[in-house]
């Protein structure tokens, strides 16, 4: 039960999702458990929770945290919180066949063991529809390449926290170069010392700064893809 | 109930306390520091040494022991760790605050977390750093860190300083006194704690053992002493000093 006397049970529909928001934003694992059992029982399709009470949840609070409102504290509770109700909902939104819009093997690279950001990016991308492949920390180049060929992801997104393992991103993308298959992914990096230079200097696609720029990069880098993949199959015909 | 909009209108939450109430140290994480003209010479100093507030008392040691009257610091608050991407402006800042009041100027600072922003700063500005990604590698030795981090990728380290502070800055820093269930978010891919000792007394080996405990990881002592830091001064003083003109003066 969210607070001293409040019964979810209470709330009508949109009451309750907006009391979700504020239990997310207030990292309430229990309470936001409870309320996807709710409007589980009210027949809300799975996909529907999560987009409008997760996913709308978290937005608000990567954008607080963007605007220096909250602090990674903060988010990891609220991260905390939601991936109690994707507990919930993820088995059943395999079962309904809720869209996904692509697929991503992602993991921080070789020589570093920092995973905060990578794990936030990777429930953000599940809770936009993504299936994401998670690699963990600590990956060589042959862990990424095993993973694409056994998973043939959209998108390849690697992680790093220190200046001294930021590099290896670039070994990564060369080597998919050298293997003639670098154009066959996009390649989303992310991490504290990064920036847009240094992924356009290591041939990235882009850099992403947040998990909530992660899914607005992968969305908008896949709708061109997928934008020019028909455009050259009408010019074929 | 508080609406989220309710909650914004109140203000930031703050990321972590002040800390202790005490009059600021010449190492608080909070506050930056100049040290005082050192009463025993005569002489006025020649080099500034930017330093970041973590190394603030293990360089006045340094300065003391080697009697280096020609060395003024100034340090910067050590919190800044806590938004890298704020470092590299602060430094330049200092930099060009004391350009005009010395002959030489040298950065005690690693890459620190700028991604070599820091450097590029430098270079442009013409001030020598010391050698290092951060404070534990040009504590340790860069080969000695190099090969600590090959045995054990999961290795926290402590410096004295971070020893001294850890409740603040890793304990109330990361919001671990408040949600002491994240600890498994921020720890969880750790191995052991290594402590690079400086200066190591009876008391900080009672810090660091609580502060290893609290992590829920064992503890590992390696004494450095003060040596990377004396050895980078030490030849940056014999440098020639045409190495710390800036090259890009106008910026």
């Amino acid at each position: 039960m969210a607070g001293d006397d409040l019964d979810l049970n209470s709330l009508n529909d949109a009451d309750l999702v907006a009391q979700m928001h504020d239990d997310l934003y207030d990292g309430l694992k229990a309470e936001i458990e409870e309320a996807v059992r709710i409007l589980l029982k009210r027949n809300w399709a799975p996909y529907k929770v999560l987009t409008e009470s997760l996913v709308e949840g978290m937005r608000i609070v990567g954008e607080d945290f963007r605007d220096g409102i909250l602090f990674v504290p903060e988010v990891l509770m609220s991260a905390n919180a939601m991936k109690g109700g994707m507990a919930i909902l993820r088995p059943l939104l395999a079962e309904t066949g809720a869209p996904k819009i692509g697929k991503m093997v992602i993991g921080t690279v070789k020589g570093d063991i920092h995973d905060i950001g990578k794990n936030l990016v990777c429930m953000m991308m599940e809770g936009a529809g993504f299936e994401v492949v998670d690699l963990g920390i600590n990956n060589g180049v042959e862990k990424y390449l095993a993973a694409i060929e056994e998973h043939s992801p959209d998108i390849l997104g690697m992680s790093a926290l220190l200046t001294t393992t930021m590099p290896y991103m670039k070994v990564v993308i060369d080597t998919l170069k050298e293997k003639g298959i670098r154009n066959d992914y996009v390649v989303l990096v992310g991490g504290a010392p990064l920036n847009e230079s240094f992924a356009n200097a290591i041939g990235a696609d882009a850099y992403c700064r947040d998990a909530a720029v992660t899914v607005e990069t992968a969305k908008a880098l896949l709708a061109r893809r997928q934008g020019s993949a028909q455009a050259q199959a009408q010019a074929a015909q | 109930m508080r609406t989220i909009r309710e909650r914004k209108s109140e203000g930031a939450r703050p990321s972590g306390g002040k800390g202790a109430a005490n009059a600021p140290l010449p190492a608080d994480p909070d506050a930056g520091f100049d040290a005082p003209p050192s009463s025993s010479s005569a002489d006025k100093p020649d080099t500034l040494v930017i330093a970041c507030g973590a190394l603030a008392k293990e360089l006045l040691a340094a300065i003391r022991l080697n009697r280096w009257s020609h060395l003024s610091v100034t340090c910067l608050p050590a919190i800044l760790h806590n938004r890298p991407e704020r470092i590299t402006e602060a430094v330049r800042g200092k930099i060009r605050a004391n350009r005009t009041r010395y002959r030489r100027i040298l950065c005690l600072y690693g890459d620190c977390g700028t991604g070599g922003r820091l450097d590029e700063m430098l270079v442009q500005e013409g001030v020598e750093r010391i050698e290092g990604a951060h404070c534990y590698a040009f504590y340790a030795g860069l080969d000695a860190f190099d090969q600590m981090m090959e045995e054990e990728i999961g290795t926290f380290f402590l410096t004295d300083y971070l020893v001294r502070f850890f409740d603040r800055l890793v304990m109330e820093g990361l919001g671990l006194d408040r949600h002491p269930e994240l600890l498994a978010d921020y720890f969880g891919n750790y191995a052991k704690v290594v402590w690079l000792a400086q200066a190591p007394d009876a008391d900080l080996e009672r810090r660091a053992e609580a502060a290893a405990s609290l992590l829920g990881l064992p503890l590992e002592k390696r004494v450095t002493g003060l040596r990377g830091l004396e050895g980078f001064l030490a030849r940056q003083t014999l440098a020639p000093l045409a190495s710390t003109a800036p090259q890009h003066p106008s910026r």
